[in-house]
């Protein structure tokens, strides 16, 4: 428990003490605040009985921040390490390969979680602003995190896998990018085709992102989505843990 | 401290490590010096249970790297080549985080670290960031780190490379310092430093071991048939009479230096040292000797003969 808190906290100090960090951070503050005034100008024009949080999802950068975010953020966990050397240094302290993955996803995933925070910021202008009390419910809000959270985790996984893969930065990001950019189009596709009865198209329902992110942003948890996430990024994370195993395959 | 036994680690298609076999006793600082691809970092990665090996069984301190690496991890204090650090990091920093990841307690860490910071001179830069330190500081932290769980066993793979003449002293130094307290087992190509540091020296060559003894003992099993030069002013004919009646020389050469001198090479037959006989002659005969050594046969000598490669002639 101590190796594994310690590391955690070495892995978000070198991602909140890089320039990349910082970076990750201000795009993200900037799409989220851009998303925010976007969404204030279509207010201005009508009505609508949407809960903020769904308004703010419908703009759609919602997946531009999501995209490319993780892959930045995960791109370090394993390559720097493996670049640099100091995973040997790592490897042989005596600390377990599961804890290594689990401590750098789950540094991962808190400072993807940290770079969403802006967006209760944002919410909480609005109420405070237009005395609307709807404009922060807290329900809505938790359960819109619940699955920036969910979709985080599945990502941050996947990223970690990439990341475990190669020595080099620039290959991890790539290989996050275009999986992230596979899973949209999937989610596309998924969305475009109406789940019908053949098994295929149920399958392909599973990936309806928007669908389900969309719900999330309204207020409603299905219990379905959260397994499929929370089982996605267990195999992501199983993954990982087998790849950094491998060293001892060769 | 370590057995190792038929120890092999074939990589695809090439074997680094071939069926080696060695033991270090507690207490003893042992020196694996071989040209670079003899397989001392992969011996030293397999001992720090860094990756498994192929074939074979090491042991530390009596368990198996293998089925007990956490166990022996943690009496283990490695230094890989290069010595990687987190370069981001402040120096105090750094080492509380591999404390902790290595199990200290808060109390005991803050003992430890004042302790090998106190070791390895580092109180100066204690606040410093490691990217901004000279080489040699860097090399001290890693070797700060290295010990900083009290380990019983430092596994330090080149731990000098890089470093400036002075900086080599003082690491050096230090690492024989750490010998009262630990068992050393360092990698190196500098035979110098093989030398002066190790009692005892493993010569791995292409993957296996070609010679293991004291660097004293290695030498002596060179030096038993070392030639005898001598630079004696006579007329030649002379000298070759002499050389030739001596029974204890067998074979010898001559070459004309300056002056009347000229420059004999003799080998003697019985590995005996030739030189009182030499002095003598010239001193019955009245020969001015301007020059009379022996050719001691270094490390360095044993380890070009050992490791050369087939039908390359020295030059």
């Amino acid at each position: 428990m101590q190796a594994y808190l310690t590391l955690t906290r070495r892995e978000l100090g070198s991602l909140f003490l890089s320039l990349t960090g910082y970076v990750i951070l201000a795009g993200a503050l900037f799409l989220i605040g851009f998303s925010f005034v976007v969404l204030m100008v279509n207010l201005q024009q009508e009505t609508t009985p949407m809960p903020l949080t769904e308004l703010f999802y419908m703009t759609q950068l919602f997946w531009l921040i999501l995209l490319l975010a993780t892959p930045v953020i995960t791109m370090r966990l394993f390559a720097l390490e493996k670049f640099t050397g100091t995973f040997e240094t790592l490897m042989t302290s005596p600390v377990t390969d599961f804890q290594v993955v689990l401590a750098k996803f789950t540094a991962g995933l808190v400072f993807y979680m940290v770079m969403w925070l802006p967006l209760a910021g944002c919410l909480w202008v609005v109420q405070h602003y237009t005395n609307d009390p709807t404009g922060f419910d807290a329900g809505t809000l938790a359960s819109t995190f619940l699955g920036v959270f969910l979709l985080g985790g599945f990502f941050v996984s996947a990223g970690c896998c990439a990341s475990a893969l190669t020595r080099s930065q620039g290959v991890a990001l790539m290989i996050s990018l275009v999986f992230g950019i596979s899973m949209y189009l999937l989610a596309v596709l998924a969305n475009a085709h109406p789940p019908a009865t053949t098994w295929q198209t149920k399958a392909l329902a599973c990936f309806d992102f928007f669908g389900q992110m969309r719900d999330f942003s309204r207020g409603v948890v299905d219990s379905r989505p959260v397994v499929f996430f929370v089982t996605l990024s267990l195999f992501f994370l199983f993954l990982t843990l087998r790849i950094v195993e491998s060293r001892r395959w060769k | 401290m370590i057995e190792v036994a038929n120890l092999t680690k074939r990589y695809a298609g090439h074997t680094a490590v071939a069926n080696i076999s060695f033991t270090v006793e507690r207490g003893e600082i042992v020196g694996l010096l071989g040209p670079n691809g003899a397989g001392k970092s992969t011996t030293m990665r397999i001992l720090s249970c860094f990756m498994p090996a192929t074939a074979g069984t090491v042991r530390v301190a009596g368990l198996d790297v293998f089925e007990h690496s956490q166990e022996v991890r943690r009496r283990i204090g490695y230094m890989p080549e290069n010595n990687p650090l987190h370069l981001d990091m402040r120096v105090r920093e750094y080492l509380r985080f591999r404390g902790r990841l290595k199990g200290l307690g808060r109390k005991r860490l803050r003992q430890r670290m004042d302790m090998v910071m106190e070791q390895c001179g580092l109180t100066e830069v204690g606040r410093r960031i490691i990217g901004q330190l000279s080489k040699g500081f860097r090399q001290r932290v890693g070797l700060a780190d290295a010990l900083i769980h009290e380990p019983e066993l430092l596994i330090l793979d080149e731990p000098t490379i890089g470093l400036d003449p002075n900086q080599i002293r003082s690491v050096r130094l230090l690492i024989k310092s750490l010998a009262e307290t630990h068992t050393v087992l360092m990698s190196t190509h500098i035979l110098p430093e093989a030398e002066m540091t190790c009692h005892r020296v493993v010569i791995m060559y292409e993957g296996k071991v070609l010679a293991a003894d004291t660097p004293e003992n290695l030498e002596q099993l060179l030096s038993s048939n070392s030639r005898v030069i001598a630079e004696i002013a006579a007329p030649a004919n002379a000298l070759e009479t002499c050389w030739s009646q001596m029974a204890e020389i067998d074979h010898y050469e001559m070459v004309a230096s300056d002056g009347e001198y000229f420059r004999c090479s003799l080998t003697p037959r019985n590995g005996m040292d030739l030189r009182p006989l030499v002095f003598a002659l010239a001193r019955d005969r009245g020969w001015p000797l301007r020059e009379l050594t022996r050719s001691r046969h270094s490390l360095e000598d044993i380890y070009v003969q050992v490791t050369r490669p087939e039908g390359e002639e020295e030059s």
